[in-house]
């Protein structure tokens, strides 16, 4: 059984089809990059499949249940226990510290635990920004709070929407490095992305166009590295 | 690490790191408490105040008998009733017919310290007697003799013993007393002279007091009085206690009044920072959303900021309310304020009641916000 299926799924505002019966498969432990232009939905289904939106029509099975016809307050029980997020904007709460930011999973989820946020930051190489302020980290540093946060609680997948669109290439690089080692570790991902360097690293990429999924490629040749295209 | 440890630095981080805005509320939360428990304690107090100052217009109660003679003795039995502090004066009575020239007139013996507090509204032209053979005449007496402070007249008694000849005697007059009453028709002297005038041994007729209570607490002490010495009858002069009790009524009706509309400018206040403190915030109870927070999480946390408000601002109230009534009193009444403690934790809980109402709908609308919107934009 696949981690995830999206069966006919169908995203309809007003006449504009946003999603228009999309088909896709994840199996557990699969890093999947998901492309396509601007307007082509892909953000539509990441909100979809992060419990955040819910569909027109269709089947989301996650973990084999159904979580297309489920309430609000169901759906937020299914991102606090199964669904990692990480954003485009970064997204943190700004009267908070790094370590305060990655509790705040942790506090909603279970119970917050300082040691374990500590020890979540130092994986994405910010222990010794813990008490910082998100004002007074780069957008980087931001993001890789926003890593640590996703991860903290030990998701079923996690769902990057343009994860590196507002990062420099260093900072690109930690972030899929840190992306790496959580597929190494287990860990299912879905990253959408605009960069085909960052798409490359996965293990298969769907090219969304027009609501529709256009087509997939398998990486033949998976290494979860980047290979920068570098100019001479 | 507790989850209630999480909320407390979570939501005092966020009051503290939003300095500016909620200060405001704190200031409106503030200055809410301030009036609510200033005007309080005025309310409470302002019978206590006022009835001092109505104990200007004179007595407010009566004593009479049905033999006719009151004895010195049952007046004292029942002012012991009432407790001294809120006695303010007491005038006993006794009225004789005597002649001047003549012609009779009302003389009245009194005592005069105690006339004087009974009734300060009594104007006097020249001074009150205080030594015997000294005696105050009405506006109209004088007008009759054509008498001035200081001028020497006779009175005349004519003792009831046909056989008798009439008893003489010569007085001072030290003022005139002026009223707008029928006490412009009579002269006043001291019970000594007028043992001596009549020859007889004075009761007193009837006997007039000054009481500072309210209309229900004279109600009561008049009744005990009825109860304890039968011989005499206390009444109230309704026309004093009944106009002492509109007044009161309406002063304490404009407090609350004034209480009610500055509560509301309060709520009106906190309500429309709350609301703009969610409008702000729109993005980060996105992102608690998307983090797993349900509803029931945000409305805590941001009820948790508006009773820390509340709280802080109550306290803070009740302080500035004390200084506030404190100040009114002595420039209105003179007098100072009675402190009353309970109305600390009172005026807190009101200020948290009323910031908890002023929250509702701002906090309505954060749950409202639907992340997947608010996450996406720029
Ligand atoms: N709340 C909404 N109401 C109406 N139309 C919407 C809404 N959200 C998205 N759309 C439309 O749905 C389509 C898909 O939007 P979506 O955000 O999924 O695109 P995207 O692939 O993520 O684009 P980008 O690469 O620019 O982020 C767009 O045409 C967009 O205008
Ligand atoms: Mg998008």
């Amino acid at each position: 059984m696949s981690l995830l299926e999206l069966k006919n799924v169908s995203k309809i505002y007003g006449d504009l089809h946003a999603l228009d019966h999309v088909n896709i498969k994840v199996e557990k432990g699969e890093w999947l990059a998901i492309m396509g232009p601007s307007g082509s939905g892909k953000s539509t289904m990441m909100n979809i499949i992060g419990a955040l939106d819910k569909a027109t029509e269709g089947e989301i099975l996650l973990d084999g249940e159904d979580i297309a016809k489920k309430s609000a307050a169901a759906l937020t029980d299914i991102r606090r226990d199964k669904i990692g997020l990480i954003f485009q904007q970064f997204h943190l709460v700004s009267y908070l510290t790094a370590v305060e930011n990655v509790m705040l999973a942790q506090y909603y989820h279970s119970l917050p635990d300082e040691k374990e946020a500590l020890e979540a930051l130092d994986r994405v190489g910010l222990a010794g920004r813990a008490k910082h302020y998100p004002s007074q980290l780069s957008g980087g540093e931001q993001q890789r709070v926003c890593v640590a946060r996703a991860l903290i609680n030990y998701p079923e997948i996690i769902l990057a929407d343009e994860p590196t669109g507002n990062l420099d290439e260093a900072n690109e690089e930690i972030v899929v490095e840190m992306f790496n080692k959580l597929h190494n570790e287990g860990t299912t991902l879905v990253v959408v992305t605009h960069n085909p360097e960052v798409a490359e690293v996965a293990q298969r990429t769907i090219v969304l166009r027009n609501g529709r999924v256009d087509h997939e490629t398998v990486n033949e040749n998976f290494t979860g590295k980047i290979k920068h295209i570098t100019l001479m | 690490m507790k989850k209630r440890k999480m909320y407390i630095r979570m939501i005092t981080a966020s009051l503290l790191r939003r300095r500016t805005r909620m200060i405001i509320a704190l200031l409106a939360i503030t200055i809410g408490a301030m009036i609510l428990s200033g005007l309080v304690t005025i309310y409470i107090d302002v019978p206590r105040q006022m009835g001092a100052q109505f104990r200007n217009y004179g007595a407010n109660m009566i004593f009479t008998s049905a033999e006719g003679d009151i004895s010195p003795e049952d007046v004292r039995t029942a002012v012991s009733v009432i407790p001294s502090e809120k006695l303010v004066g007491l005038a006993p009575y006794r009225y004789e017919t005597v002649r001047i020239n003549d012609r009779p007139v009302m003389a009245a013996a009194t005592d005069m310290e105690g006339a004087k507090a009974a009734s300060p509204f009594w104007a006097v032209d020249g001074e009150w007697p205080e030594e015997g053979g000294q005696i105050m005449i009405g506006k109209n007496v004088a007008a009759t003799y054509n008498l001035k402070p200081g001028k020497k007249m006779t009175c005349s008694y004519l003792p009831e013993q046909e056989d008798v000849m009439d008893n003489y005697m010569d007085f001072t007059v030290t003022g005139i007393l002026d009223t707008g009453g029928k006490e412009e028709d009579y002269v006043y002297m001291s019970f000594e002279d007028m043992e001596e005038l009549t020859g007889e041994s004075t009761a007193y007729d009837i006997c007039e007091l000054s009481v500072s209570a309210a209309a229900d607490e004279l109600e009561t002490i008049s009744q005990t009085i009825n109860s304890s010495a039968p011989s005499l009858t206390a009444r109230l002069i309704k026309r004093v206690t009944q106009s002492e009790t509109t007044v009161l009524s309406k002063l304490q009706a404009l407090v609350l009044l004034v209480t009610v509309v500055v509560l509301a400018l309060t709520m009106i206040c906190v309500g429309t920072t709350m609301t703009a403190v969610v409008a702000e915030r729109r993005k980060e109870i996105g992102l608690r959303k998307a983090l797993g927070a349900g509803n029931a999480s945000i409305v805590g946390e941001f009820m948790g900021e508006g009773m820390i408000l509340g709280a802080a601002g109550g306290l803070l109230g009740s302080v500035f309310g004390f200084i506030f009534a404190q100040s009114v009193s002595m420039n209105v009444f003179n007098s100072s304020i009675i402190l009353m403690p309970w109305l600390v934790p009172v005026t807190i809980a009101a200020s948290i009641l009323v910031t908890g109402l002023a929250c509702l709908i701002p906090i309505k609308s954060a749950t409202k916000v639907d992340p997947a919107l608010v996450l996406k934009g720029e």
